[in-house]
This record gives structure tokens, sequence and C-alpha cells, in this order.
């Protein structure tokens, strides 16, 4: 849909007439990301990191197919297929840092992605389905970072792959031959190591996939915008390009400046140095922590030491974990209030910062050795954690009295002048 | 539902983390973590080495990594692999091809090679495209492969130099607290190592033990730090070029970014 202003595509030139008969492919996109999509003026630059992570989706599926050119996804190789690339493949070593730091940039900028949604509640109607949609897509995201970290046969490659499909095993009955079954041996080995590399190649076009129905779906009500009110008047809005084309241009920029000088300068910063070592199936490391992107998830898992009533402490971390992310497809119903923009909403603002910060927590607790210490303030945060959304939004949003709300878009842009003006 | 459910679920997991919380903080009042040995004594690397290749515009020291090549051929390689650097690779320290080839043909242990006709196994000379033979090791511990130690352990270069230069006499507070923790014999005490005890005899003792081709004097420190600089370039042998490369494209990208906001602003001139 678009709004009655929008701008219809008509071809000057004979050729893209001609083309737009038979296909109309030159009207969607114009329709999609050009003149055609009217957005509203107010979006800050929370509103970049969409464009940013599909740029980042891009990026990872171009080197990540050059690399898959010349890795080798078996046990005893692939190590030394990677330290292959690294040294003799040309340019290989640029590819792969930037490929292993693309995985790093894509959850940095989905993570503020994610937080942006949160803060203005871009999830309440009538953009329900692209928050779900969005879930899903982390989700996707998740399997297939966890996925790619394994397959350069690291110590922290292996021993990951150990502890992420060993949670299966906290399934009642079915748990040892899941895992046994998903690995299709008895530990993580070549079986394991060849179908990880296979989906590690197939989720990203999945994910392809669930991005097109997530921008689809984004286009049938317009983006949301900062103060949370609906669009009413052309005045409200601006052609998608020229304006957020600049705008996104601008903030491709800044983010490829940062994300080259992570990759040029400090690309081993966010690994860890154990995944230079081969997998050794005989030697545990000392401390097995995932990748940064997972640690506030890793927190969870970690914080339940004590069984609950009749079910085992594992499982319960199980369930938490995977329910930490679970509980974000309930936010639509879980929220109440009719106020989107967390800038009206005093109460909820104060809860959303308290969240961000327990994210953090949870994600420097994930990130430390498992000692008692750090699972005590991951058992806080996590705690935290799970009464933010599912006891406190609820109750904040019915007790809470929102701020008043600017008459229009434009108003909050210009101030009400210029609205009694135009 | 879903209001009704959810805060059901979120009143179930806190509790279920309140519990953890509350058995976990009564057992560590009850009974604190234990200090162990390695917690209180461990180092990390020491820092006060500079190396030529620390810093935006790092380069690689060609003497030094000669001079680190030299330490490991005729120390390090008596128990250690090298198995990612093929000896063409050397080139890169400043050798030329005839001298590589030199180094190849007289490295000790020889290439393995198996006669397919006959099934029998013989050895000959190495050549440059060889990677440099691995080595096998029957005594106490197993000397990992060399070529990514500095990438595989926190510290690189300053952990390699600290380890080498670390050893010494246990100390008697360490004794006194943890009297179970003596160093168990045919170990020796590192405070630089994780767990404090390292099946490796110190290998560089006297200064001297290494003649230097270059007449540099080699003390300890001094082999040291060349043989962790060396081992440096063998675990990123495209620093330099990833740092080159990096200034330009950080330049480009920061002028194609201004170029970007001035565009976005003319853009927008009208609209605020």
């Amino acid at each position: 849909m678009s709004f009655p202003w929008a701008k219809h595509y008509k071809p000057s030139h004979p050729l893209m007439v001609w083309f737009d008969e038979k296909l109309p492919l030159p009207r969607f996109v114009y329709n999609a990301v050009g003149p055609g999509f009217p957005v509203p003026r107010n979006l800050n630059y929370a509103w970049n990191f969409g464009v940013l992570a599909g740029f980042c989706l891009m990026l990872q599926i171009v080197t990540g197919v050059i690399l898959a050119m010349h890795y080798a996804a078996n046990q005893l190789v692939a190590f030394d297929s990677v330290e292959h690339i690294m040294r003799d493949v040309n340019w290989g070593w640029m590819l792969r840092y930037a490929h292993s730091n693309g995985a790093s940039a894509f959850f940095v900028v989905i993570y503020i992605h994610i937080f942006r949604g949160f803060f203005y509640s871009s999830y309440k109607a009538p953009r329900e389905m692209i928050w779900l949609l969005g879930v899903v897509i982390f989700l996707l995201m998740m399997a297939t970072a966890f996925m790619g970290y394994v397959l350069p046969w690291g110590q922290m490659s292996f021993w990951g792959a150990k502890v992420i499909t060993g949670l299966f095993s906290a399934i009642p009955l079915v748990g040892t031959p899941l895992q046994q079954w998903l690995l299709g041996g008895f530990s993580p080995d070549n079986a394991a190591l060849n179908r990880f590399f296979a989906l590690h190649f197939l989720l990203p076009f999945v994910i392809v996939a669930v991005v097109v129905l997530h921008i689809w779906a984004l286009h049938i009500p317009g983006s949301s915008n900062p103060t949370g009110i609906e669009v009413k008047t052309e005045s409200d809005t601006v052609p998608f390009h020229p304006y957020y084309t600049a705008k996104d241009g601008f903030g491709l920029g800044v983010f490829l400046t940062l994300y080259c000088l992570m990759l040029f300068f400090f690309p081993n910063a966010l690994g860890h140095p154990d995944n230079y070592i081969p997998a050794n199936p005989m030697s545990t490391p000392a401390h097995i922590v995932p990748e940064w992107y997972f640690w506030p998830f890793y927190a969870i898992l970690r914080a339940f030491t004590s069984d609950f009533f009749f079910i085992p402490a594992k499982l319960m971390g199980v369930l938490a974990m995977f329910s930490a992310i679970l509980v974000w497809f309930f936010l639509p119903w879980l929220d109440t209030s009719p106020v989107r923009s967390g800038h009206y909403r005093p109460m909820f603002k104060v809860f959303f910062w308290v969240l961000l910060l327990d994210v953090v927590i949870l994600g420097y607790c994930g990130g430390s050795p498992a000692e008692t210490k750090y699972v005590l303030i991951s058992q806080i945060a996590a705690t935290y954690y799970f009464l933010h959304f599912l006891v406190i939004l609820p109750i904040v949003s019915s007790i809470e009295k929102p701020q008043p709300l600017p008459f229009s878009i434009t108003e909050s842009v210009l101030g009400s002048d210029a609205t009694a003006a135009a | 539902m879903v209001r009704i459910f959810g805060p059901l679920v979120g009143l179930f997991f806190a509790a279920a983390l309140l519990w953890s919380f509350a058995v976990g903080a009564i057992g560590q009042i009850r009974e604190p973590d234990p200090a162990t040995a390695p917690k209180t004594f461990h180092l990390p690397p020491k820092e006060d080495v500079a190396f030529s290749f620390d810093g935006p515009f790092g380069k690689f020291d060609k003497q030094q990594l000669q001079r680190g090549f030299q330490v490991y051929k005729e120390v390090c390689s008596n128990c250690h692999a090298l198995k990612q650097i093929a000896f063409r690779n050397l080139t890169d320290l400043g050798y030329s091809e005839a001298q590589v080839k030199t180094i190849a043909h007289d490295w000790q242990t020889k290439a393995k090679t198996f006669d397919v006709k006959t099934g029998d196994a013989g050895d000959r000379v190495n050549t440059p495209a060889d990677h440099i033979p691995p080595v096998y090791y029957a005594g106490t511990g197993n000397p990992p492969d060399l070529s990514l130690i500095t990438k595989a352990r926190e510290g690189g270069g300053h952990y390699v130099e600290s380890l080498l230069t670390g050893y010494t006499d246990q100390p008697a507070e360490l004794l006194k607290k943890f009297p179970d923790s003596k160093t168990p014999d045919g170990l020796y005490y590192n405070p630089y190592f994780a767990n404090l005890n390292i099946a490796m005899p110190p290998p560089l003792t006297t200064a001297g033990q290494v003649t230097y081709s270059d007449g540099t004097k080699s003390t300890v420190p001094q082999m040291a730090s060349d043989v962790a600089a060396f081992l440096t370039w063998t675990a990123e042998p495209k620093l330099e070029k990833r740092k080159q490369t990096g200034w330009a494209v950080v330049l480009f990208l920061i002028a194609a970014t201004g170029l970007a906001y001035l565009s976005k602003r003319n853009v927008w001139a009208d609209m605020h």
C-alpha cells in the first residue's frame, strides 16, 4: 500500500517504458525504495539500522560465498584450510576478517535495530507482522552465526558445538538420541562439521527470503516514527528517494568506517584466542564462552544452578534461554499502552533504560568465567529480564499516564506555528 | 490469554532464578569459592617490550625476524613444529631465493617420501615449496605447534616474551598459602603460564646460546623478544599489508562519508 499522495512511476526513456510494460520491475523498485514510497519526515538516525542490517547480510553472503570456494569442510583439514585462506589466497586474509568481523557488525546493527523497536514500540499494531518476522530473522541469524563459528574447527568451535548441541540432551526422554541425531555422532565430528557447513551456506538465503517478507510487511503500514503518531497528511512524509537514500548513504559511510577500523586494525579483538588452537576433543578449554553476541543468552542459560521442584536446572536453563527470545514474539500483546513512542511514556522510558543496562550486565556475566559471583549477578539480572517483559510491561502500560502527543508529525518537526500557517 | 499466562510464565522463571540465587548465595556464604594458586599468582603478560609491529603504523623489523627465525631454528624447533610456514615464506624475512633454497636444503629433518610402486617410505631434502617438516616429540608434555601461538594466547608476542623470560623459583609465599601446590617434579614454575607449572624446561638460559649472524648481542631478553617477533610474523604474515590497506580504506571512507554528509545536508536543506 501507499499513501494517496505517493508519486507514480512515469518512465520517460523509451527503453524504460518498454521494460516496465514487459516486467514492472522498475516500478517495483520505484515504489519500494524510490520516490514512490512516502516515509515520515522525522525519522532519526536510529532508523538507519534496517538498511545497515540489509547491507551486512549482503556483505556476509558475498564474502561467505567466496570463502566457501577456498574452505574445506572436513575435520582433518578445516583448520588448515582457513589458514590457507589467511596466507595463500589472494586477499584471503581480508575476506576472512571481513566475514568474521562482519558477523559482529551484523549483530551490533541488529541489536540497535531491535532496541530501537523496543523503545519506540515498533511492534505495536498495525506493525505486529513486521516485528514477528524480525524475531524469526534474529533466530535464523543466531543459528547461522553459531554454525559459522564452528567451521574453523578451532577449540572454541568444537567445544561451543559440544555445549550448544548438548542443550538438546536436557529435553526429557528424547534428549540424548535427539542430540546424537543432530550431530550425526556422539560428539561433534566430521558429520556435524559437514552438515553445519551445508546449513551455514543455506540459512543466509532463508534469511534473505524472510527479510523480503519483513520489508513487504513494512510497506503495508509504512515506517513508524519517533513520535509514534500516524502519518496524516502529505506534509508528514518525504519520498524515500532522495531523502532517505541520502541519509542512509551517510549512515552507511559512518558504519563502514567503524567496521573497517575493526577489520584492519583490531581484527581479532572480538574473537577468542582459543579458536586459533586446532580442535582437540581430548582437551577442554579452561573457559568455554561463545561469541560476544550470545553472551546475554549464555548468562541466562548458566543462571539456573539449582533444580526447581521436579525440573532439572539444566532443562530450566535451556527453557529460559529460548524463552528469553521467544518472549519477544508476544510483545505486541504484552505492551497494551496506546502510545507507541517511549518519549511520551515516563515510566516505560525508565524501564527501557534499565532493560538495556540489564542486558549489558547479562552480557558481561555471560562472557566471564563461570565463577559464583558472576552467576549470582546474572541470576538477579535474568530475573529482571523476565519480569521486565512479562510482568512490568503489562503493568506499566495499564497504570502509566502518557504525556500529551504532538498534533502531527509536521508539528513535531516544525513547531505548532508552522502547522497553523500550513 | 497472553495477558494471563505471560505474567505467570514471568513469575515462574523469576521464582526459579531467585531459588537458584538463594541456594548459590547461601552456599557461597557457608563455603566461599576457595582461592587457588593459579588464581592468586598467575600474571598477565608483561607489556614492557615495544615491538616494531605494534600500533597502526607498525611494521616488521626484518633483521629481528631473521634473528627470531635463527632462535626458532636452533632452539625451539627441537620440540615445536611450525607447520603453517613453508620455506618459500621466508623470503618475507628478507632472505633471497637462493638463501631460502639453502635453508630448505640444509634443514635437519628431511621431507618424507613414499614410493607408490614399491610401497617403501624414504626421505629427501626439503625444497622451498615444502612446509617446515613436522617435529615428533617423545618427552613430557605436548609442545604445541608454534605457527599461531601469538594469536592463540592472550597478549600475543608479549605472552611469548614474558613466558620465555619468566622462569623463576616458586615464591615462598605461594608455598606458605598453598602447601599442596608445590611444582611437581619435571615441571617448571612460570607465573605467566596459565596453571603456573609448565612442562617446557627454560629454553633460553644463557647469553650467547645463539650466535646471531648480524652481530647483535644475544642476551636472553634479546632472544626472547626476537623469537616473539618472529612468531608474530608466523601467525599473521599479512600484518603489514593489513595495516597499510587499512589506512587507505579508512581515509577513503572518511572522505566519502564527508561527501555523503554534505549531500545529505543538501537534500534535506529545505526540510527542517
